[in-house]
């Protein structure tokens, strides 16, 4: 028999009798990134192929509910924080082997590039909208003439922000269920599904939701493809790695994971995806809301789970 | 300059005054500890074996710990002891998250914290608390560049080991064996 | 059904308590905390104390922090018990003095509406209490009828008042409830006790057997110390316990002995010693009586023989025996500490004075040294007054060897008996939690049921609080002066214990309460000094000290006043036995009517589904006295009970299930206890640690936290030769359909 036990009563709050300091909020703003970043990445890539008129879901409406999604974000993220009065020093320095600074610096100006695409689109549901300023007037018309340039960067942004949200939790060798560097595609993937179903759910010409279904299907093909490849890196990689997977091969996490998160949340949606595709009338909220749900708790899964795996004791 | 720490797991016998002393000395609210004791028993009566060991932060050389926290808070102070300077923490757990060792925690006042080799008292020439305290004397430290320091003594003496070395975080606390 | 005397569970909240601004929070968001720069301003403004957690009495030095609250508590290099390093109970003495579930006031049993509560008193109130039921009582029955029971410093003031009224019955638990067997051995052996601390020479030893003491579990402070020295030495230890104790870990040879059968082994031993003549023989033929009678008595104490009692292999017995005979002189067989298992202890421990003298390890390097006191004049006072009854003249057979009072003496002579025409009608408790401490807990209420003034005086509401009448809190050690410590060692050395902060609360020191007694009583002259400040200066000026120097020193070493630490070759020594040496065969025994010579007796095995209780100690913890202190409850916060795998798998238990234990006459522990499977403890016992289980709801951080083995221990095996209780003659089975419930209030 082997007892390995901590004798003088650790019981650090929130660390024993296993790591928890991190709960929905941390979930809710690596969802919400990943929506976003998809979002803005659909809008950029289509913007950039000249498709700014017939995808207009994509390029010009979905699009504007970003900032209000990164806002969300910052009021998560800040509800975490447990020295508050000092954020603030987050944005005094960027250490470039930081993924959280990475990620408050990304965020911020991905919110930035988000606030300018919305305020050039702004006038598709304000008509009348003014800015009653001058200089707000020609700072509009200075990004308008170099929309471009903002499309690619905010591309670019948007991008990394997507693939932030995994590289993350994978920085922390800590804990063997993140340190996998299959995270980052995957969360990725999961930030594009979500973004082409919200543009799925939005968008009103028919072309551009049959596009989107099938971009759906195929990024949700992906990722479940990434899900796959990432638990055999599990079970082929070190004994903490094997035990970490098994949070979800028999572990508590098993049924929440399997059916609510790749079920409900990938595979079904993504057949009714297909199914749509194919001529069955369904409702396009249904698999969207289902992808929405699922991107959630994938995350929500993954940050809980993560911090139940472990080296020692 | 390369403060370590070394623990006797043969002198050892779990008594926990590490503990308490640090608690004491270093401010450390009641609930929480900075050191803690291990135990590892192996084997089947009547053929036994037992290892006990006093752990705390191993003050990594390749810490995950300073490496990520986005504000430069956990840094590296003399003698590569790491340290956390609560004015730049903003309490977002990176930190905590990249510990194997579960070394750190939150303290109530919201800023991270965990042992820091007592240096306050180091920088004076004295021990860090639990080594001037552990009644068994297992306990060393001091700078390992300096081939005559306890530790470096004792680290020459006898066999030692580490704590998931293949973490790869370059703990500067061994275990004597 | 009225009961004169109802359990109450201390109700009061503190009215009146000045809760020191400074306690408790003391912390600052900045890079060095408050205590931390204290730390380094603070090495001069330090007071120096000697501990109080338990009975090593470690001297030590108390910091505190910049808004003068008290910050942290070290050793004094200089103090030889501790050698500068306080063990985790002394360190974690903070805890004592800032724990809220302090006693803060005197509290009067009153009977309101037929419920008997407390009332807050003061002590002025408190004291007439007391000294009229005292006087009511020396009318009407003597003074003699009186007791104290006590473990602590405050002991001596009210041993002092005590005597004063004319009753010599004071009682320390700590003679028949733990040391006591080994005393009387010792004295019938060598001609003198041990005492505390022990006279062992562990740093120099090359052999430390280890049979019956727990050692680095027990926190003896130097004999830790010590042990951890002799490992660097390359010290030999073999541990004897059916237990893989942690000084089992660290040992070359662990025996690991079927409980109740230490007897054997140490007869074994003898024999192979004998016979291989492996003894001392030159100290022993010098120094020694009876030799031949005991090669006689041990002639088929084989170690084959040992082996069907023991179960430890012949072989090991024999190797573990040239072991300590290739070490000796330098080699130490424990004498252990708390003795009191089977109610032979006395003879057991016998067996082991009787090991130590074959080895000659008595007076030499390695083995045991003689130890010396410094001797401080006591206060002038008239003599006191010869008590017209002593328990000696009343019970004249009764456990002839015991040679001081017995605190379970006193508790059977306060239950009313019609055989017997006297009893104990009044008990002052000093510091000692009777109810956890005397075993046969049914007899102990029943004595106090029957009294008609129980005094406790105490730092927490311990469950002994709750029968009292009234109740005195003091002030913890760190609040307060006490006597100059001086305790034996290897040099003459003493000790200063003052205050560091002002009591907190409405709490008061013993000295004070003794002689505001005793002034009521009119025995004031035997309280000469006002303050004890002024006795401690008289006292230490006579050592040609001052009470000034002691305040910056802290302790004082003296030289011994013979270079006599060990025997010197061929030096002539007298033993205060019988005949003038040292006893194989003890005169002093055959006396009494009792073996002259150790024989084993078998005692009684567990029954079908039953398991031996045994219990110990934690190193964080002190007996029952330290479970609600904050910093060691952070330690360990309740016990939990060893059960090994295969007991384990046949009743279905898990690690960090909880299981109610209820022992072989029926008596259910109140709390469930959490268990822990381990390979670690014997298939035929279960252990766990001693202090836990307590009812006292204001004692919020240990209430109903782990299990009392206390009040498992039903039954007691007397010691005849001294009246030591034995109390590992308990089984214990497992209850796991129930679940944990609320006592009722």
């Amino acid at each position: 028999m082997n007892e390995e036990l901590i004798v003088s009563g650790r019981d650090n709050l929130l660390i024993d009798p296993h790591l928890h300091i991190w709960h929905w909020p941390i979930a809710l703003d690596l969802f919400l990134g990943g929506l976003s970043a998809g979002i803005l990445f659909f809008a950029a890539l289509f913007f950039i192929l000249g498709k700014e008129g017939k995808y207009t879901a994509a390029v010009r409406k979905a699009p504007l509910i970003v900032p209000f999604l990164i806002v969300v974000c910052f009021m998560a993220l800040f509800y975490d924080l447990r020295h508050k009065i000092f954020f603030w020093q987050l944005y005094t320095t960027i250490k470039f082997q930081s993924p959280m600074s990475w990620g408050a610096w990304t965020l911020t100006m991905t919110f930035a590039a988000s606030v300018i695409w919305a305020v050039l689109h702004i006038r598709d549901q304000f008509p009348a909208f003014d800015w009653k300023y001058k200089w707000l007037n020609e700072l509009e018309n200075f990004f308008r003439k170099h929309k471009t340039v903002v499309a690619w960067i905010m591309m670019f942004l948007a991008l990394i922000l997507g693939v932030y949200t995994g590289i993350l939790l994978a920085a922390f060798n800590a804990r063997p269920l993140w340190n996998t560097s299959v995270l980052g595609p995957l969360f990725l993937t999961s930030g594009l599904a979500a973004a082409a179903a919200t543009i799925m759910l939005a968008a009103r010409d028919t072309e551009e939701i049959s596009l989107f279904k099938k971009l759906t299907v195929v990024l949700l093909g992906v990722e479940l493809f990434l899900i796959v490849h990432m638990f055999m890196g599990f079970l082929a990689g070190t004994q903490v790695q094997i035990e970490a997977s098994e949070l979800f091969l028999g572990g508590e996490y098993t049924m929440i994971f399997w059916i609510f998160v790749v079920f409900l949340g990938i595979i079904f949606p993504g057949i009714l995806s297909v199914m749509s595709l194919r001529g069955y009338r369904i409702p396009v909220i249904l698999p969207a809301a289902l992808i929405l749900l699922g991107g959630f708790l994938f995350r929500y899964v993954f940050v809980y789970a993560g911090q139940l795996s472990r080296w020692l004791y | 300059m390369r403060y370590a720490m070394a623990v006797d797991t043969k002198k050892c016998v779990g008594c926990s005054d590490c503990v308490v002393a640090c608690q004491t000395e270093n401010d450390v609210p009641i609930g929480y500890c900075r050191d803690w004791v291990v135990e590892v028993m192996d084997g089947t009566y009547p053929q036994l074996e037992i290892e006990l060991r006093s752990e705390r932060c191993n003050q990594c050389e390749n810490s995950p710990c300073v490496r990520c926290c986005p504000t430069g808070s956990s840094h590296f102070a003399e003698g590569g002891i790491v340290l956390v300077k609560a004015s730049k923490c903003i309490g977002c757990g990176a930190c905590i998250a990249s510990c194997p060792y579960d070394a750190r925690y939150f303290h109530p006042k919201g800023y991270v914290d965990k042992c820091t080799f007592c240096i306050h008292r180091v920088k004076e020439g004295m021990q860090p608390s639990c080594v001037a305290v552990c009644p068994t004397k297992c306990m060393y430290f001091g700078d390992l560049d300096d081939p005559h320091s306890d530790v470096s003594v004792v680290l020459r003496k006898r066999k030692s080991k580490t704590l998931i070395p293949e973490a790869g975080t370059k703990p500067q606390l061994y275990f004597l064996i | 059904m009225a009961t004169r005397r109802q359990f109450i569970r201390i109700s009061t909240v503190s009215a009146g308590a000045v809760m020191a601004g400074m306690a408790g929070f003391r912390l600052l968001a900045s890079e060095l905390t408050e205590g931390q720069k204290a730390t380094m301003a603070a090495l001069n403004k330090r007071t120096p104390t000697y501990c109080e957690v338990c009975f090593w009495k470690c001297a030590g030095w108390v910091y505190k922090n910049d808004q003068g609250a008290i910050q942290k508590i070290t050793g004094n290099a200089e103090d030889m018990n501790c050698n500068g390093r306080f063990c985790p109970r002394g360190t974690g003495g903070v805890g004592m003095y800032y724990d809220e579930d302090r006693l803060k006031t005197p509290l009067i049993r009153t009977e309101e509406r037929g419920k008997q509560s407390f009332r807050e008193a003061t002590w002025d109130e408190a004291f007439d209490y007391i000294s009229e039921k005292i006087k009511k009582l020396s009318a009407d029955y003597g003074p003699e009828c009186i007791a104290l029971f006590t473990h602590g410093s405050g002991g001596k003031y009210f041993t002092t008042l005590l005597k004063a009224l004319g009753s010599p019955h004071v009682a320390a638990p700590s003679y028949a409830q733990c040391r006591g067997p080994r005393e009387v051995a010792f004295q019938a052996t060598f001609g003198q006790t041990l005492d505390s601390p022990e006279p062992l020479d562990i740093r120099d030893t090359k052999c430390l057997v280890l049979i019956g003491s727990h050692l680095g579990e027990n926190m003896h402070n130097g004999q830790v110390q010590e042990m951890s020295d002799a490992i660097d030495k390359g010290a030999t230890i073999i541990t004897v316990d059916p237990r893989y104790s942690t000084a089992a870990g660290k040992s070359k040879y662990w025996l690991p002995i079927k409980p109740a059968t230490d007897l054997a082994l140490l007869l074994a031993w003898i024999n192979v010693i004998i016979n291989e003549e492996l003894y001392d023989k030159a100290y022993v033929e010098k120094y020694t009586y009876g030799f031949e009678y005991l090669k006689e008595h041990v002639k088929d104490m084989t170690p084959e023989w040992a082996y069907g009692v023991t179960t430890i292999d012949p072989t090991v017995i024999r190797e573990t025996a040239r072991e300590m005979s290739n070490a000796a002189p330098a080699v130490i067989v424990h004498p252990g500490r708390h003795v009191t298992w089977y109610g032979d202890d006395t003879q057991r421990l016998r067996a082991v004075a009787i090991l130590n003298a074959l080895l000659g390890s008595w007076g030499r390097r390695g083995g045991f040294y003689r130890a010396e006191s410094a001797a401080l004049p006591e206060p002038t006072h008239p003599p006191y007054p010869v008590p017209k009854r002593t328990w000696r003249t009343e019970f004249p057979d009764l456990y002839k060897l015991a040679d001081v009072v017995l605190a379970n003496g006193v508790c059977d002579a306060s239950v009313p008996d019609p055989s017997r025409n006297c009893k104990f009608h009044g008990w002052i408790v000093n510091g000692s939690n009777l109810i956890e401490t005397l075993p046969n807990r049914a007899n102990t209420l029943r004595a106090i049921e029957a009294l008609e003034l129980l005094v406790v005086i105490d730092t927490m509401p311990m469950e002994i609080t709750g029968y009292a009448d009234v109740i005195l809190p003091e002030c913890t050690y760190l609040e307060r002066y006490d006597e100059i410590r001086t305790g034996p060692h290897r040099k003459p050395q003493i000790a200063l214990r003052m205050p560091a902060a002002e009591p907190m609360y409405n709490t008061k020191p013993a000295f004070w309460m003794a002689r505001e007694l005793a002034k009521r009583l009119g025995v004031i002259d035997y309280f000469p000094f006002e303050t004890l400040e002024e006795q401690l200066d008289w006292q230490l000026k006579d050592l040609g000290s001052s009470l000034e120097e002691m305040k910056k020193v802290g302790v004082k070493t003296f030289d011994r006043p013979n270079d006599d630490l060990f025997f010197t070759p061929g030096e002539e020594v007298e033993f205060f036995t019988g005949t003038g040496k040292i006893e194989l065969y003890s005169t002093l025994l055959a006396d009494g009517g009792f073996d002259p010579m150790p024989r084993y007796t078998k005692h009684p095995e567990p029954p079908e589904g039953f398991y031996r209780l045994n219990y110990g100690r934690a190193p964080m913890h002190t007996f029952g006295r330290t479970s609600n202190n904050p910093n060691l409850t952070d330690l360990m916060d309740e016990n939990s009970v060893w059960v090994n795998p295969r007991v384990a798998k046949e009743w279905g238990l898990s690690t960090g299930q909880y299981v109610y234990l209820e022992n072989q006459d029926g008596k259910r522990s109140e709390f469930p206890i959490k268990v822990r499977v381990t390979e670690r403890i014997r298939w035929d016992s279960v252990y766990m640690v001693h202090g836990f289980g307590h009812a006292q709801k204001k004692m919020r951080r240990c209430y109903g936290k782990g299990a009392s083995d206390a009040s498992l221990i039903t039954n007691v095996m007397l010691d005849p030769i001294m009246g030591g209780t034995g109390m590992r003659g308990n089984f214990v089975t497992f209850i796991t359909d129930l679940v944990k419930e609320e006592v009722a209030s």
